[in-house]
């Protein structure tokens, strides 16, 4: 059905007095991690320090512009700031220009206020690494790449953004590249992402064939004149790049292995900002989905898929961080499935991906001070009994428990609940499946809970688990307070800021719609009764995994997703080139490399044909000769 | 019989190459003159003066005749060279990169004070004579001269208005080229092997283009493009003899760009030649080479673009893809980026196939489109194989891709140059060769080539891939057993210069693309 509510249509000012400033917030961190890595050793003894202030800066400036916003009237929300012409020939213009928002300044609030709790908790936490101010220099570098991400006014600059927070991922990913599989996940995150920019650059060079330009607000005003198959199709590479960045199915593979990298690094990329580029591409691109039901409703599925998906791979894993990855696709899929209902989600998409930045940024951090005082181990079979042993961890850890789940009153109760209400009035299976998922999400992560930080110890020998220092448990405090408080505090608010931005109906919602409502009822049910099985079926956890039923196995081999990749991708192409020339099939480890692997196998059989013969190669020129010929001919002919 | 009129030539515009061609001819009289311990710094200020000459008179013709936008290009020489916007922009880029290529010649601290190039091309290789000469520390210093003379061919091909002067060109490119490509002090089998092949193989495709001409000159009576031009827009006579003529000459040309399946020789070449003799090949012969190719192809065959659009496709997609999924099983770092200038190769022809004409939307012409990417592409390339001959053991510089292991953490400066332009090669944003795809894609979508460009793009992610791996091997892999002494040699001044501007224009290019676009723009269309 095409939605009856329209989407915003963006309509900026010139910029003047502070928002001129604004390109202050991507260049501080910038100069910051080339100041790092071009000085070399010499900062090794402060460099981190400057790196913290950094996005501490970035995030000055961007709340100084906030409340310039507020304090603006509507219309004079959505600010241009022109920073250089980048490219300028004849009628090819492209202006490097930002956009400041409704929309875009929540981002940078969420990107910089987050960044600098977890630059301050790597303090601590990379404090015994010798490459902690490359880390730094890698951290801050990310931030800007981000903040170039959400503040661009096009899609060619945020393309750029884009590509930025990639090669940052991937360096961080592979930041301990001692470790091979540090190293294979980096690679397959990078490749993957790949996957997801060649939709980035068809839908780009789509939209610069019919309007000449990919401003998002140039786009917006066209949009209704694309052919509806054309905008289907710009909409499905949109989606394709989304789900790249944002680990949706079936690009989702990356994400688990992401976690290779340091945990804060899981905390600020893999959860709380990068993975959400996606959602932010969706409704930015709102203009175009309005055009288009089909690439719509594709959003919704694959938002919803990804959802349950990610929820049953947190089900059955050991490891504590791989949980919490499978948690945040799942968390994701939300904001997607919001996102793909239209005007009417925008908002809720919104609103769920700030309170999950600081929730699924609270846990992950939590897990990384529980990783310092248990050796960096992670596999929650050798946890337990942790409550007593870090109190700090474990009421900030709660906290965010607490919201994840949607207990009432914490930030995700809000925040879901919406989605979930916006689910059932879109499509009563799409709702179901989202009152589903929040039941497998309070089983997960209760399960999670328990088994870390209740029951009898299971600690290997010699390990004291033992409270992480300050400049760890602060950033920890802080998002806790935030998991607790935001929610309540942005629910009556933030509809009214950001349907003008985004579109949608305004409406104020009160904090207690959730107990006016059946569908809040029968979540909060769904939700305890997902607890209560949780704590009954892990009163006792074994020291060794059961084999458990299918569903867990599925889940602890990512329900199947390399395996899929290599069924459908990456071994059908080995067969066929196994046929054409006997290559050993064993040689190549499919898993990792999908793409490489595949080629590679072709570019051996190609290979064969560079004999280093001049004959043979005087005989493949002739050869082309008569393609050529042959071409020519039938040109002719035609 | 009628008197001999001498031709009016127009020494003014000449000047450039003039002044290459002069530094070349007296660095012969040098050899024969100068005494040996002299020689390399006389060469060197020789080749100083010639380019920084060509340089400034190229400039100052194209600033003069900007100014005189009706009759300031023409067609002169007694029509045989076009003095047009892409000329202009090819020589200042010909005379750029060569002057970064050959500075590298004269390198002696990676060797251990020795040049790269063998001490004595004619003692023969594991023979006393040849130790001998080591000992002595005799040096070629020929090696100057006829990289000039090559330049002189670089600059006059892709000027040239008729095919007589395309074909001298041509050879006059080539010839100097083949004994370069056998001079490396190491490896000299594997490097005089590279020289015959790439002679052989040339020959074969000058035959190719020679039969062309003749048939093109058998329908259309002139060898001028201009005259050639007309008659096929006329469409008298033989049609078939057009067609042939067009298939036969396209084969000459896609062989110097590396074009598959006329590619062959590039991998053997590339990795047998002295590496700063490959630098020079993979960054101006492909220039030249390109600059010709559009020429001929809109100038001469303008009118029959019909007939040449499909098998021009065709040709793209297969260099593209061939060149990228090839690039991905080098175990060799020289090869790969053999590989790799074959599969940009492909995306500079999808401008070519576009054949876009004057402003549309993206305000580039294929012409300016493909002349901007080669710039960019020529400046990342001399830049990549500049760090290629600082990897080195004792035995010379070490191109398997398996001794690469752990540079990157060796040496985290070099190695992230190198991965900066593997990073262009592969077309990331804030990077030059981002904004040279953009503008060659965007040449073959307004030529009405929507689904090439599709092609393109899936080619360059497959591309990307193999360049990634270069970056894993540096940065990601545990050096292995066989490292066997390999480390990053600091080189002197000459390649330091020639990795800095590279790397300044990469990056530079990627911000800052405006530096050089307009420039581009200014080259849009060849005169007629």
């Amino acid at each position: 059905m095409v939605n009856p509510l329209q989407t915003a249509i963006l309509e900026p000012v010139a910029a003047s007095g502070l928002f001129q400033m604004a390109w202050l917030m991507i260049a501080i961190p910038l100069v910051s991690a080339a100041f790092l890595l071009l000085v070399g050793k010499a900062s090794n003894a402060w460099g981190h320090l400057l790196a913290t202030l950094a996005p501490i800066a970035s995030f000055g400036i961007g709340l100084a512009l906030f409340f310039q916003l507020l304090g603006a009237s509507v219309a004079e929300r959505t600010v241009e700031v022109p920073v250089y012409e980048w490219i300028g020939v004849g009628p090819w213009d492209v202006q490097i220009a930002l956009l400041v928002d409704q929309l875009s300044i929540l981002f940078v609030l969420l990107i910089t206020g987050v960044g600098s709790l977890i630059h301050i908790y790597s303090i601590g936490y990379m404090e015994h690494d010798e490459r902690r101010r490359r880390f730094f220099a890698y951290l801050n570098l990310f931030i800007a790449a981000m903040l170039v991400l959400v503040l661009a006014n096009s899609y060619l600059v945020l393309f750029i953004g884009w590509e930025g927070v990639g090669l940052a991922s991937y360096l961080l990913i592979g930041f301990w590249q001692h470790r091979p599989a540090a190293a294979a996940a980096a690679k397959k995150a990078f490749v993957m992402n790949r996957v997801g920019d060649i939709g980035m650059a068809l839908a780009m060079i789509t939209m610069f064939a019919h309007f000449g330009s990919v401003e998002f607000a140039e786009v917006g005003k066209n949009a209704a004149q694309f052919s509806p198959l054309t905008a289907t199709l710009v909409g499905l590479f949109l989606l394709l790049a989304a789900c790249g960045k944002s680990a949706q199915v079936p690009l989702q593979a990356w994400l688990l292995d992401a976690m290779e990298g340091p945990t804060p690094v899981s905390a600020l990329i893999h959860a709380a900002t990068m993975v959400t580029a996606g959602v932010y591409l969706i409704v930015r691109s709102g203009p175009i989905f309005d055009q288009t039901p089909v690439a719509s409703t594709a959003v919704v599925v694959v938002g919803t898929v990804t959802l349950l998906v990610g929820a049953w791979i947190g089900t059955s894993k050991d490891d504590i961080k791989k949980v919490l990855a499978g948690s945040t696709m799942s968390q994701i899929g939300y904001m997607i499935l919001a996102a793909g209902i239209g005007p009417a989600g925008y908002v809720f998409a919104i609103f769920h991906l700030l309170t999950h930045g600081f929730f699924k940024a609270n846990m992950f951090l939590g897990a990384g001070s529980i990783m310092h005082g248990m050796d960096d181990d992670v596999n929650m079979r050798n946890f337990g009994a942790l409550g007593r042993a870090m109190r700090w961890t474990f009421l900030t850890f709660a906290m965010g428990y607490l919201a994840i789940i949607g207990f009432p009153f914490f930030a995700g109760f809000y925040s879901k609940d919406h989605i979930i209400v916006a689910a059932f009035e879109h499509n009563m299976i799409v709702g179901i499946c989202a009152l589903i998922g929040a039941g497998i999400t309070a089983y997960y992560m209760t399960r999670l809970m328990v088994m870390t930080f209740f029951g009898r110890k299971r600690w290997e020998h010699g390990v004291h688990p033992h409270e992480s220092p300050g400049v760890m448990v602060f950033p920890l405090v802080v998002l806790a307070i935030l998991s607790v408080v935001a929610g309540v505090a942005m629910n009556s608010w933030i509809n009214g800021w950001l349907v003008p931005a985004v579109g949608g109906e305004e409406h104020t919602y009160g904090l207690l719609d959730g107990f006016t409502e059946p569908i809040g009822w029968l979540t909060m049910g769904v939700v305890a009764i997902g607890v209560v099985i949780a704590v009954s079926v892990f009163k006792s956890v074994p020291k060794e995994a059961p084999r458990g039923n299918f569903l867990e196995r599925a889940a602890r081999r990512d329900v199947y997703g390399d395996d899929i990749n290599n069924a459908v991708v990456v071994n059908p192409l080995m067969a066929f080139i196994g046929l054409l020339t006997g290559f050993d099939r064993g040689k190549v480890d499919g898993a990792v490399e999908g793409i490489g692997a595949s080629t590679s196998g072709l570019g051996q059989v190609l290979r064969r044909l560079q004999s280093g013969y001049v004959r043979s190669y005087g005989l493949t020129m002739v050869a082309g000769a008569v393609l050529v010929g042959a071409v020519l001919i039938l040109g002719q002919l035609a | 019989m009628s008197g001999f009129t001498a031709p009016a030539l127009e020494y003014g515009h000449l000047a450039p190459l003039i002044f290459v061609f002069l530094a070349g001819t007296f660095g012969v009289g040098v050899e024969a003159t100068v005494p040996r311990r002299f020689r390399p710094t006389a060469q060197l200020v020789l080749v100083a003066i010639g380019l920084i000459g060509a340089l400034i008179t190229t400039i100052g013709n194209w600033v003069g005749a900007l100014a005189q936008p009706d009759t300031g290009f023409f067609i002169g020489v007694e029509g045989s060279l076009a003095f047009d916007g892409p000329t202009y922009f090819i020589w200042a880029t010909l005379i750029v990169l060569g002057a970064l290529s050959i500075l590298m010649f004269g390198e002696r601290q990676l060797g251990g004070g020795a040049t790269p190039f063998t001490p004595q091309a004619a003692s023969l290789p594991g023979t006393p004579a040849e130790r001998e000469a080591t000992a002595l520390k005799l040096e070629h210093t020929e090696v100057y001269p006829l990289a000039m003379f090559s330049l002189t061919g670089m600059m006059i091909f892709p000027a040239a208005a008729d095919m007589l002067t395309l074909f001298v060109s041509l050879e006059i490119m080539s010839l100097p080229l083949y004994l370069l490509a056998g001079l490396a002090r190491r490896r000299r089998l594997l490097s005089q092997e590279a020289a015959l092949k790439y002679f052989m193989l040339g020959s074969f495709s000058s035959a190719f283009f020679v039969m062309g001409m003749a048939l093109i000159y058998g329908y259309a009576g002139s060898f001028d493009l201009g005259i050639v031009a007309e008659a096929i827009t006329q469409g008298a006579g033989s049609y078939s003899l057009v067609v042939g003529g067009i298939g036969l000459m396209a084969v000459g040309t896609l062989f110097k760009v590396g074009a598959v399946p006329f590619h062959n020789w590039t991998p053997d070449v590339y990795q047998g030649s002295p590496t700063v003799v490959t630098g020079f090949m993979a960054s101006c012969v492909k220039i030249a080479a390109f600059g010709a190719l559009l020429r001929l192809f809109f100038v001469a065959f303008g009118g029959a673009r019909w007939d040449w659009q499909p098998f021009m496709a065709v040709i793209a997609v297969l260099t593209m893809f061939v060149g990228a999924i090839i690039g991905i099983v080098q175990d060799d770092v020289k090869r790969m980026l053999a590989y790799s200038s074959i599969a940009h190769a492909g995306f500079i022809l999808t401008a070519l196939v576009g054949a876009a004409q004057g402003e549309a939307i993206m305000g580039m012409t294929s012409v300016s489109s493909a002349l901007f990417y080669l710039a960019v592409y020529g400046l990342t390339t001399v830049g990549a194989f500049a760090i290629i001959t600082m990897v080195r053991n004792e035995g010379g510089e070490v191109t398997r891709l398996s001794a690469w292991a752990g540079i990157g953490r060796r040496n985290p400066g070099i190695a992230g140059i190198f991965a900066l332009f593997l990073l262009s090669f592969a077309g990331i944003p804030l990077t030059s060769g981002f904004i040279g795809k953009l503008a060659v894609f965007g040449a073959a979508w307004q030529g009405g080539f929507g689904w090439l460009v599709v092609v393109a793009v899936l080619a360059s992610l497959v591309a990307a891939f193999f360049y990634l791996r270069v970056i894993v091997v540096m940065f990601f892999s545990d050096a292995g057993d066989e490292e066997d002494g390999v480390e990053v040699v600091m080189p002197s001044w000459r390649t330091t210069l020639t990795i800095a501007v590279a790397l300044v224009t990469t990056v530079g290019l990627g911000v800052l693309p405006n530096l050089l676009l307009p420039a581009a723009s200014m080259a849009a269309e060849f005169l007629r």
